[in-house]
């Protein structure tokens, strides 16, 4: 094919994604999050520069220091920097966060491809796997997961990928019957594009944008699900820290020393929020269901 | 090819696939109350039915009889993945250092020896019977255990509902008047923290601030189980905790709801012949937009299971998410494989009568 016939679909495209950057920037919410979320990850990455202390030396004499000049965020029951603990704890959080994500879209993705596409037993047998895993709540499935595979961060990651996938799974199998049925589609089909061809040139392309907002919202879930399983105590084993074992070594001096659970909690509750803000953002831009809203 | 192709693009009409994903997905829930946003109580009465009851009571039965599998499945790999836990229950009853002798000994009476296909059937065909095993830790009757942390468990649900209802729905409908004002704003930023917050953070909150500050309400324990007062006291942060998170997602769909409705020519039609917006809004528009938002507050409820664990072990109450948290820490398989199957229970029956009321709401997903 010559450059001039690329060249209007180029056009199209760019034009398409300069809508979908114009909606975006003019949605103050979603800008929030997404600053906040560059913040928070730029926070956790450059951990080393933004604390002077070891997450892990522990001082026993300085235990349960309140916040003081020198270590903002107080001293934990061993003694150990707060503050820091926190900035080292994102990066678990953040890589459980997106890790869970990569594996759960794309694990749910081809099966809700694979079964929207190829229809007939397939589809039967995929889909009704995918609503009996759905009839677990998803902390439950995580724990469940996780008591088998042990504890861990990549297991932890497995576990929470395995959670979401169904949700994935679901809304790409609903999208795929939707556009399997459009007339670009029996078009391509019309001059003869293969199978693979049309799927990925024309089914997947529609779907990003359901995806990635699913994506996002469910990098906050991941994140909260995370933290909710350290916090029952089958996270990410001591004394790596994580946000979830911080509050949960926290609570046995509640009456005391308050701020070992107030600050990781408040880390849990603003990372949430920047990508619930994002996911939201997102979905008022790509979705046109809620466009007006 | 294309013959095949063609095949599968008539089984995309096929209602059974259509009617699940549309519900749920392709149809978000607004527009699937739209349809009969203009007389809800009408499709409610064809439930018991008054017109098309026919079509209901059909595809009441359907659902009915598709979650069996559901259910069949959901045992199915709570049986198997009880099996696959790391560790011996036989060696988790009797303790790391019993002999070899006793523990071969209590596996034969556990039965664990067996074939698994006939330990499956076992499975079963105890919980048929109600037979739900004794507790490896303790020995005592998991039935009994779970009669007993049952109740806590549904007064704390039901309470949590009954608040997220009663603070979120005029939060939602309020947010949803005000829209784009300031009002909207602070009202959407307050649901997206609440949703945003794990409940065992927001739990430890209200500790800090009531138990510990104040010293209005107890932090641990449920009270006696006799004593109505005793038992609403201590259940105030819980059930506030869990309420809260109820809250915030409740005064969403209320907003969204609300929103939908405001849109439609009925109201704009009843403010054009003068009727007062008061009138307008509670009469015309609330009532239309109460049918999306009790069908869904089902799907949140499902949903806030696993909150309400979180609310139990940070509370320290006795209740079926204390139970399961403790069966996986103590490797306690015969208790965590009956709560499990309670829990799984449990959501599929809401998700049954979510999908029922959905075919209240909309009688085109009975088709």
């Amino acid at each position: 094919m010559s450059a001039v016939a690329i060249e209007p679909e180029a056009i199209r495209e760019r034009s398409q994604s300069q809508r979908v950057w114009r909606a975006f920037t003019r949605n103050r919410a979603a800008l929030v999050g997404l600053a906040m979320s560059v913040i928070i990850t730029l926070m956790s990455l450059a951990a080393p520069w933004l604390s002077q202390h070891d997450p892990l030396r522990q001082q026993a004499r300085y235990r349960l220091d309140p916040p003081s000049q020198e270590y903002i965020l107080g001293r934990d029951d061993f003694g150990r920097d707060i503050w820091s603990r926190i900035l080292y704890a994102g990066r678990i959080s953040l890589l459980v966060g997106v890790g869970s994500v990569v594996i759960g879209s794309s694990i749910g993705a081809l099966i809700g491809l694979l079964a929207g596409y190829i229809g007939g037993k397939t589809e039967e047998f995929l889909m009704r796997s995918v609503d009996v895993l759905m009839a677990f709540p998803s902390l439950l499935l995580g724990l469940t997961v996780l008591a088998v595979l042990g504890s861990g961060v990549f297991k932890m990651i497995l576990a929470i990928g395995v959670v979401m996938a169904p949700a994935f799974a679901r809304v790409t199998h609903g999208a795929t019957l939707t556009l399997k049925r459009a007339e670009f589609v029996t078009a391509a089909r019309t001059i003869g594009a293969s199978q693979l061809r049309i799927v990925g040139r024309h089914v997947l392309p529609n779907i990003v944008g359901e995806i990635v907002v699913l994506a996002s919202l469910w990098t906050a879930s991941a994140i909260r699900i995370e933290a909710s399983l350290s916090f029952i105590g089958l996270g990410v084993s001591p004394p790596t820290p994580t946000w979830g074992n911080m509050i949960r070594d926290g609570t046995q001096h509640l009456t005391n020393a308050p701020w070992l659970s107030v600050f990781p909690g408040l880390a849990i509750l603003l990372t949430v929020l920047a990508f619930n803000l994002l996911g939201d953002g997102l979905r008022d831009v790509l979705d046109p269901y809620l466009q007006e809203e | 090819m294309c013959a095949r192709l063609a095949r599968s693009g008539a089984r995309t009409s096929d209602r059974r696939t259509w009617t699940t994903c549309q519900v749920r997905h392709r149809v978000s829930p607004q527009a699937a109350a739209h349809s009969r946003m203009c007389r809800p109580w009408r499709s409610i009465g064809q439930v018991f039915g008054f017109s098309t009851g026919d079509l209901m009571f059909r595809y009441i039965v359907t659902r009915l009889l598709f979650s069996i599998p559901v259910l069949l499945a959901v045992l199915t790999i709570v049986f198997f993945v009880v099996r696959v836990l790391p560790g011996d229950p036989a060696t988790a009853a009797l303790g790391d250092y019993a002999s070899r002798e006793a523990v071969e000994a209590l596996r034969e009476q556990m039965g664990l020896n067996d074939p698994l296909i006939v330990q499956y059937v076992r499975f079963l065909g105890d919980l048929l019977r109600g037979d739900l095993g004794r507790s490896l830790i303790n020995g005592l009757p998991v039935r009994d255990q779970i009669a007993y942390a049952l109740p806590f468990t549904l007064q704390l649900t039901i309470v949590s509902v009954v608040i997220g209802i009663v603070l979120g729905i005029p939060l939602g409908v309020y947010t949803a008047i005000h829209r784009n004002r300031m009002p909207d704003y602070v009202g959407r930023v307050i649901s997206l923290t609440g949703l945003s917050a794990p409940a065992f953070y927001l739990g430890i909150l209200l500790i800090l601030l009531f138990a510990i500050q104040l010293r209005i309400f107890p932090a641990i324990g449920a009270g006696d189980p006799d004593d109505l007062g005793s038992l609403l006291y201590h259940m105030a942060l819980p059930a506030l905790t869990l309420g809260l998170v109820m809250t915030a997602s409740i005064t969403r769909l209320a907003r969204s709801a609300m929103l939908n409705v405001l849109r439609q020519d009925y109201v704009r039609t009843a403010r054009a012949k003068g009727l007062s917006e008061r009138i307008v809004l509670l009469r015309h528009a609330l009532r239309s937009a109460l049918v999306p938002i009790v069908s869904l507050t089902g799907v949140w409820a499902a949903g806030l299971v696993g909150d309400s664990v979180l609310t139990e072990v940070v509370f320290n109450r006795p209740g079926l998410g204390k139970m399961m948290v403790n069966a996986i820490l103590q490797r306690d398989y015969t208790t965590l494989q009956s709560v499990m199957v309670i829990y799984a229970a449990f959501v599929v029956a809401i998700n049954l009568l979510t999908d029922i009321l959905y075919g209240v709401v909309d009688p085109r997903v009975q088709r």
